[in-house]
């Protein structure tokens, strides 16, 4: 259960960016792979309990699912996977390792609001 | 009168700051020219009886050390220290894998440039310490025998954050009915063309092929820093 970590994380990123622009946090939006390790549900939950006693108790987590995509040699294309337990191209199924995109836990964005 | 929030972008990696630390890491290990391994593995794959046998044996050519990640014990540091190699211990408390700074402050201002291999044992745990980049220079996952052949496909991300993987208890492969066929099948479905090496810590089978492996991966990690050096002058 590393999702708090990653939580405790997002809080502090999302309140120094507040602090910085002046506002409270609404809402932070994160981009997270299929590769990223973290599970959303328990990321959910532990947004929560991070955002106790912080100024951003109150606020949502909104969360884009990025899919994996990887590179395929043969098609010279950049294919989508539709999971993460068969590495090759939905297309020409040649095995392939070459991660895109996927593996990104990432802050995008951040609703501020007027204090 | 209530103003609509505005959307600021900001696009910042949430594991920026363990990402930065692993970089540091990862250019302090190639500056001194050691090779560093972590090992990843459910608990009681056999991590520690792995890596004591390869301390033991690896140690008659070369100078290699461990840094060991245990939850609350330092049984698996007393352990390991029984093959007469310098073992740091890092405790983490509850926390369920290792980061970057966690290393960093355990290795504190050791002179890397003494050892050869330096070996991370991550806390048994096949989820967490996918996400955490520890700045090692081969990641290998071991699994064993004794854990069920689907494991790679119940837990893709850390295979697929791997470099190599391990099979463990081959000794038990027969007991168990061990279909080594499937694993390989799984594993390269979530990790197509990983190298896979099977041992027995108990019986031997398998070191000196995967000790030949860590040998010739060391001269490859040496000769392409040398490269590099040369490159830049």
């Amino acid at each position: 259960m590393h999702e708090l970590s990653i939580a405790i994380n997002i809080v502090e990123m999302a309140e120094e960016e507040a602090e910085r622009l002046g506002g409270k946090v609404e809402a932070v939006h994160l981009k997270l792979g299929a590769l990223s390790g973290v599970v959303k549900d328990a990321l959910f939950a532990s947004y929560e309990m991070a955002c106790e006693g912080t100024q951003l108790a109150g606020s949502k987590l909104v969360v884009e699912d990025i899919p994996v995509q990887v590179f395929c040699s043969v098609c010279r294309e950049t294919r989508t996977l539709a999971t993460i337990q068969h590495f090759c191209c939905p297309d020409c199924a040649t095995p392939t390792s070459e991660i895109v995109q996927g593996k990104e836990i990432q802050v995008v964005a951040l609703e501020i609001g007027s204090q | 009168m209530t103003l609509a929030p505005r959307l600021v972008e900001v696009r910042k990696n949430v594991l920026k700051a363990n990402d930065v630390v692993a970089h540091a890491l990862r250019q302090r290990f190639g500056d001194s020219g050691v090779f560093v391994v972590s090992l990843v593995s459910s608990p009681g794959a056999g991590k520690t009886a792995f890596l004591e046998k390869t301390l033991t044996l690896l140690r008659r050519n070369y100078r290699v050390a461990t840094l060991v990640g245990d939850l609350a014990t330092e049984n698996d540091a007393e352990r390991l220290a029984r093959s007469q190699t310098p073992v740091r211990q890092i405790v983490t408390g509850t926390l369920c894998h290792l980061e970057a700074a966690m290393v960093e402050k355990a290795l504190g201002d050791w002179d890397l440039r003494s050892l050869d291999f330096l070996f991370v044992e991550n806390v048994g745990n096949l989820v967490c310490p996918s996400s955490y980049d520890l700045g090692e220079n081969l990641r290998m996952v071991l699994i064993s025998v004794t854990e069920g052949e689907d494991k790679p496909l119940k837990y893709p991300t850390i295979f697929n954050s791997s470099d190599v993987a391990v099979v463990t208890k081959m000794d038990l492969a027969e007991a168990v009915e061990f279909d080594f066929a499937t694993v390989h099948r799984n594993i390269q479905s979530v990790r197509p063309g990983m190298r896979i090496m099977c041992v027995s810590s108990k019986t031997g089978e398998g070191m000196a092929s995967y000790l030949d492996f860590l040998g010739a991966t060391l001269k490859e990690f040496r000769e392409s820093r040398v490269a590099t050096v040369d490159r830049a002058g």
